[in-house]
């Protein structure tokens, strides 16, 4: 399968000469299949190039919104698809006890948030609520799960064959934690994580950042390597770059984390246009 | 073993800072875990009892009334919120893994998550002390 990054930053499109290389647009990841199939993790701000770079004919799109935080549902209504009649375009999001994940969406698809409202996209919709049992899209098979986020957030494993990719762009397992990372039973996030090929996971802030914001459902870069570890995935890339981060400060504790921890998988962190290709 | 559903894994933070005791259950009934307050009643550490069935920590505790009959195991409240799915409250007699016998009141709900999930169950309780 290929990865690419159209979206890393978190919480807020943050463009700038000092985000240009990790890239100012929030979470959207594109896998597309070794049978054509198009997976979107994500709709935020880094949608709309990607909307912009997909064939005319394209049939089908399915989107897995893992929750609807603004930051990862702003680059929505800019999607060329949506507006293209005849495309089919899968929204799948996590559930809620009382709205249906339409009437959600339509919180911001609506006057005066946004002046084109839902029902007047001329693409062919079609909402799916999670988490449900394992969902098959093309050759991909996909498990999702509930991870620690505030509001009901999903975190997605998408396999294909023996490979795996496991997105959690906002988590933060630490959380309640005196010592993290401890028994695996009682990390969330970790069937998920566990042995994935690619691991895309939430690296917001600095050790101490965290400490300062514990409960705001994000993981510090630290934190997320040594969930990497505990998983033991074979490749790891942060994401959910906090806004304030610049590339330099992202190198830097990059570099820094790196040094400390010694991971005994690869590292690569996304950057906005970035392809990794997973092998299936 | 798999990894709890994250809202026992959000159940079990909260009890762990909590100074009420509570005690949490999965869906077939195991004890999962117990915090430090309702080691205190229970008698025995977490660590020391580990995960226990439901058949173990009913009888376990000798649980009884207030003219010393035992009081069976459906009676109990987590048992009745496990097996109807509803709030169930009781004051009863239990004797401690120490050997101490202490009165307890007990609360106990259904732990119901997203997509009407069904997680487990949890007890709250007090040692009345008179």
């Amino acid at each position: 399968m290929k990865v690419t990054f159209w979206g890393t930053r978190g919480s807020l499109a943050s463009p700038s000469p000092e985000t240009v290389r990790y890239g100012g647009n929030t979470s959207c990841v594109s896998v597309e299949g070794s049978e054509g199939t198009l997976i979107v993790l994500d709709a935020g701000t880094g949608l709309r190039n990607l909307g912009q770079s997909l064939r005319a004919d394209l049939k089908r799109v399915h989107i897995l919104l893992t929750h609807l935080h603004m930051d990862h549902i702003q680059g929505l209504p800019f999607f060329a698809p949506l507006r293209r009649p005849g495309v089919e375009v899968h929204l799948w999001g996590p559930a809620s006890t009382t709205m249906s994940l339409n009437a959600r969406l339509q919180k911001y698809l609506s006057p005066p948030l946004f002046p084109v409202s839902v029902r007047e996209l001329s693409a062919d919709l079609h909402f799916h609520e999670l988490p449900a049992q394992l969902i098959e899209i093309g050759e991909f098979s996909i498990n999702a799960q509930l991870i620690i986020h505030p509001n009901p957030t999903i975190g997605y494993r998408i396999q294909c064959a023996d490979t795996a990719l496991t997105y959690m762009p906002d988590h933060e397992p630490a959380l309640g934690e005196r010592t993290f990372p401890r028994e695996k039973e009682w990390t969330s996030g970790y069937a998920l994580a566990e042995g994935a090929d690619l691991l895309i996971h939430d690296a917001q802030f600095t050790e101490e950042e965290y400490q300062n914001r514990v409960g705001f459902g994000h993981s510090s870069i630290r934190q997320a390597f040594q969930f990497a570890e505990l998983t033991r995935v074979k490749h790891f890339a942060p994401f959910h770059y906090d806004p304030t981060h610049t590339d330099d400060e992202l190198d830097f504790v990059f570099a820094e984390t790196m040094a400390e921890l010694q991971p005994s998988y690869g590292v690569t962190p996304s950057r906005e246009g970035l392809s990794l290709e997973v092998v299936c | 073993m798999s990894q709890q559903e994250i809202e026992v894994i959000l159940a079990r933070h909260l009890a762990e800072y909590l100074a009420m005791p509570i005690f949490i259950v999965n869906p077939d009934g195991d004890l999962i875990f117990y915090n430090e307050p309702a080691e205190a009643i229970l008698g025995s550490r977490y660590n020391e009892t580990g995960m226990m069935p439901a058949s173990e920590w009913s009888t376990v505790f000798h649980p009884m009334d207030h003219e010393g009959n035992p009081i069976p195991p459906q009676e109990l409240p987590l048992v009745i919120a496990l097996t109807q799915h509803c709030p169930a409250h009781k004051i009863f007699w239990i004797r401690g893994l120490d050997g101490t016998m202490r009165e307890i009141e007990v609360t106990a709900f259904p732990l119901i998550g997203q997509a009407e999930r069904f997680l487990g169950g949890i007890a709250i309780f007090w040692e009345i002390t008179k």
